[in-house]
């Protein structure tokens, strides 16, 4: 597009939000438009500032790394950001004097936390190694031009409006899916803008086949934009106001949240990460994927398993047993291709395991394969009705969710960028492979802790809850229950900090890194061989 | 013979596949939902919100209430003793979206209406932990200083009923007056709002006459959760799913 039509149209958002700012029914979204306007302002500035009249060709040849390169710094940035409002969330959970009415309530960073790791640090995350992903196993630049800066902006502007609105009070209420009707349109159109960035690369590929890495990122982009499409169906009360009803009531309105919600897991947070794993794994460790033939195994039963697993989030509910017991049995079913999953990936080690010893990446990946097993080990055992009787409600599911958003979803995406930022910078290594190292056991003995803490939280809990005396009258009042669990909420908020202190110390490193510095250090290599 | 590298050279049948392999599963488990008769229990009492009790659940929604407090009991012994009777699917089949929640942080409240006085939820509201030492809850003292933004409650009730409310133009067009009636308690319009909503409970709920606020409308909502059904009409057994 020339830059004249860029600038036509994005003169023309920043008139409409300006227009709808100044005629907005609530204030919430009066800001909300004013954020549109400032952003597509900002549009219409660099637009013109670069715009070269003259049409001479941009450079075309060679791979197109610089959106990828601003896509791992806003990772980390995220990231760090998410992991901050957690530590926030979590010591609201132990002191509430850290609850500062009405814009830092825990009911509104809660969703500010959830949202900004899994979309802002993993969105991130997923756009950016999808980009680099497919490039290199496609052999071709990536496809449609500019598009993919639209992608990486346009879905900066979804982060910015939606946790901006979370703190103003606008939500749908609808987990992982919280923001209004405006802002999932803009994200339909970033996202569609993805997809065809994505499959237009795969078309002009050199090589004949398509790696098994971007047949999960293709499935997981296409399949986030179906269930973000459905599951966010509504009705606003008006065109100048945030507020909407969804399309959907009750019980067939939690069924359709919650199969969104458990494969926003299964495909946001599993299969585009696994698309993460078969290209950074092989390439870290220098060794071909262990199976082919379980690739494929894996990879469409996954996807076909996935999507019926929703209902275990509503055991006992008022949904009908039928589905319960659909949910269920899918969800144990699930076990196996995640677990052939997970075995593929060790597997590919075979053969390179001294590198566990002398890689700090290799440790990262291996562990982050160690933690997405053991979650989806956990996951179908949470999902059996009569453990989910105990579990549900209680803090043994936020433990659960961790062990898999810390261990794998944040240790994978953490080797991945430390693989890509020293070729994408052109520097001949990282700055520091200690302080990988430290980053490594800080992350570990965070999500240990965590972890552990919110399985004993959760497990007193359910039991505290269900107690009897011998007159048959329950023995703990809820409050009761809250107070005993305090240390495991302290205890969660120092289990965080440590993670949170990993992430810093991989900021440093990649800062350091980026500007060209190298840390002058003894190799990592054990010295006593015996 | 079928081979799997046929897919793996091409990126639309590679695409295709996957979108009808992974819309097997909702469709087989969403969809009956909207047909099969049994999935909503047949029970007498339920109806619409009422325009204050409405404002009052956007103010839960907008709060992220339903992080901590689930609205829905299961049919366990200890859950019916501590919350009361289990929760139907038909209490919930106007909630645009529902609220069942999926933590408790804090405790169940699907039947909270009636359990406490107005002035004892005034006051946790406003200092959660001066009535329930050791609470973590927020406090949201703020309620009680903000107007209740009322101009627009027809549209609220007219987007519901775009999404299957059963609201009637007669609701709709006394939005605002069932409102006020109710939040007043006293004045005029009580009949009316009564006609239409059966069973509404008007007063001033937030303990200032001189001011509509969101305390009024979130009280209204909580002290309605619950209390529609009336389970001496509702039979288990023939409603079996």
């Amino acid at each position: 597009m020339s830059a004249l039509g860029k600038l036509a149209i994005y003169g023309l958002a920043a008139l409409i939000a300006i227009v709808m700012a100044a005629k907005a029914h609530d204030q919430p979204f009066a800001i909300q438009m004013t954020i549109v306007a400032i952003a597509a302002l900002i549009a219409v500035v660099v637009t013109a500032k670069r715009a070269d009249f003259d049409e001479t060709p941009p450079d075309n040849s060679g791979y197109f790394d610089s959106v990828i390169r601003y896509g791992a710094v806003a990772t980390l940035f995220w990231g760090i950001v998410g992991m901050l409002v957690g530590v926030v969330a979590a010591l609201q959970l132990s002191w509430p004097v850290f609850d500062i009415e009405p814009w830092f309530n825990f009911g509104r960073l809660r969703p500010l936390h959830t949202s900004a790791v899994v979309f802002a640090f993993g969105g991130n995350a997923l756009i950016c190694t999808s980009f680099y992903v497919v490039q290199r196993t496609c052999q071709t630049r990536l496809a449609l031009g500019n598009t993919a800066w639209f992608v990486f902006w346009g879905y900066q502007l979804f982060i910015v409006l939606a946790a901006t609105g979370y703190l103003l009070g606008i939500t749908q209420s609808r987990e992982y899916a919280e923001p209004e009707w405006y802002v999932d349109i803009w994200l339909t159109v970033v996202w569609v803008a993805y997809l065809a960035v994505f499959l237009f690369t795969l078309f002009k590929r050199k090589e004949p086949h398509i790696y098994v890495a971007n047949w999960f990122y293709l499935a997981f982009i296409v399949t986030i934009a179906m269930l973000h499409v459905v599951n966010n169906l509504a009705v606003p009360v008006s065109f100048l106001g945030s507020k909407s009803y969804s399309l959907f009531s009750g019980v067939q309105d939690a069924l359709t949240q919650w199969w969104y919600g458990h494969n926003a897991v299964g495909f946001f947070l599993t299969a585009g990460f696994l698309g993460m794993m078969y290209y950074f794994v092989p390439k870290q460790a220098n060794r071909p994927i262990y199976s082919y033939r379980l690739s494929i195994v894996h990879f469409w039963a996954l996807i076909f398993l996935y999507i019926w697993a929703g209902p275990h989030h509503l055991h006992y509910t008022a949904l009908p047993d039928w589905a319960q017991t659909l949910g269920m049995v899918f969800s144990i079913m699930l076990w196996m291709p995640s677990w052939g999953g997970m075995i593929n990936g060790l597997m590919t080690l075979s053969g390179a395991w001294d590198k566990v010893r002398t890689d700090p990446i290799i440790r990262m990946m291996v562990l982050a394969l160690a933690f997405y097993g053991m979650s989806t080990f956990e996951g179908p055992m949470m999902s059996i009705k009569s453990v989910n009787s105990l579990s549900h409600y209680t803090n043994w599911t936020i433990g659960h969710v961790h062990s898999g958003a810390l261990g794998w979803v944040g240790m994978i995406s953490f080797a991945a960028i430390y693989y890509m930022v020293p070729k994408l910078w052109n520097r001949d290594g990282l700055y520091s492979l200690r302080l990988i190292n430290w980053h490594f056991w800080l992350a570990t003995l965070g999500i240990v802790i965590y972890a552990a803490v919110m399985w004993v939280a959760g497990i007193t809990q359910g039991l505290m809850w269900r107690e009897y005396d011998p007159q048959g009258f329950l023995v703990y009042s809820f409050v009761e229950v809250v107070q005993a669990i305090h240390w495991a909420y302290a205890a969660r908020v120092f289990g965080g900090l440590l993670y949170l202190l990993g992430a810093v110390v991989m900021a440093w490193n990649i800062y350091q890194t980026i500007i060209g510095r190298k840390r002058n250090e003894a190799p990592m290599a054990v010295a006593a061989l015996a | 013979m079928f081979n799997h590298a046929t897919i793996e050279r091409n990126a639309t049948l590679l695409l295709v596949l996957s979108l009808v392999v992974v819309s097997i599963g909702g469709i087989v488990e969403i969809a009956p939902l909207f047909y099969l008769q049994n999935t909503i229990e047949k029970v007498q009492g339920m109806r619409p919100y009422t325009p204050l009790e409405l404002a009052g659940r956007d103010i839960y929604v907008r709060e992220g209430c339903y992080l901590c407090h689930s609205q829905m009991i299961r049919p366990f012994r200890d859950e019916v003793a501590r919350y009361g009777h289990y929760s139907l699917a038909a209490e919930s089949m106007y909630d645009h979206p529902f609220q069942w929640g999926s933590e408790r942080t804090g405790p169940d409240l699907a039947r909270v209406g009636g359990r406490y006085s107005d002035q004892w939820h005034v006051e946790h509201l406003t200092d959660p932990r001066s009535v329930v030492p050791g609470s973590i809850m927020p406090a949201y003292a703020f309620l009680a200083r903000t107007d209740l933004k009322v101009d627009d409650i027809a549209a609220h009730l007219k987007a519901n009923r775009d999404v299957g409310v059963p609201y009637t133009d007669d609701m709709i067009a006394n939005a605002l007056v069932d409102l006020k009636a109710q939040a007043n308690g006293d004045g005029e319009g009580l009949a009316g709002l009564q006609k239409r909503y059966p069973k509404a409970i008007a007063r001033d709920f937030d303990g200032n006459p001189e001011r509509l606020t969101e305390m009024d409308a979130l009280v209204a909502y909580l002290q309605m959760l619950g209390t529609l059904v009336d389970f001496s009409k509702y039979t288990a057994s023939e409603n079996l799913r």
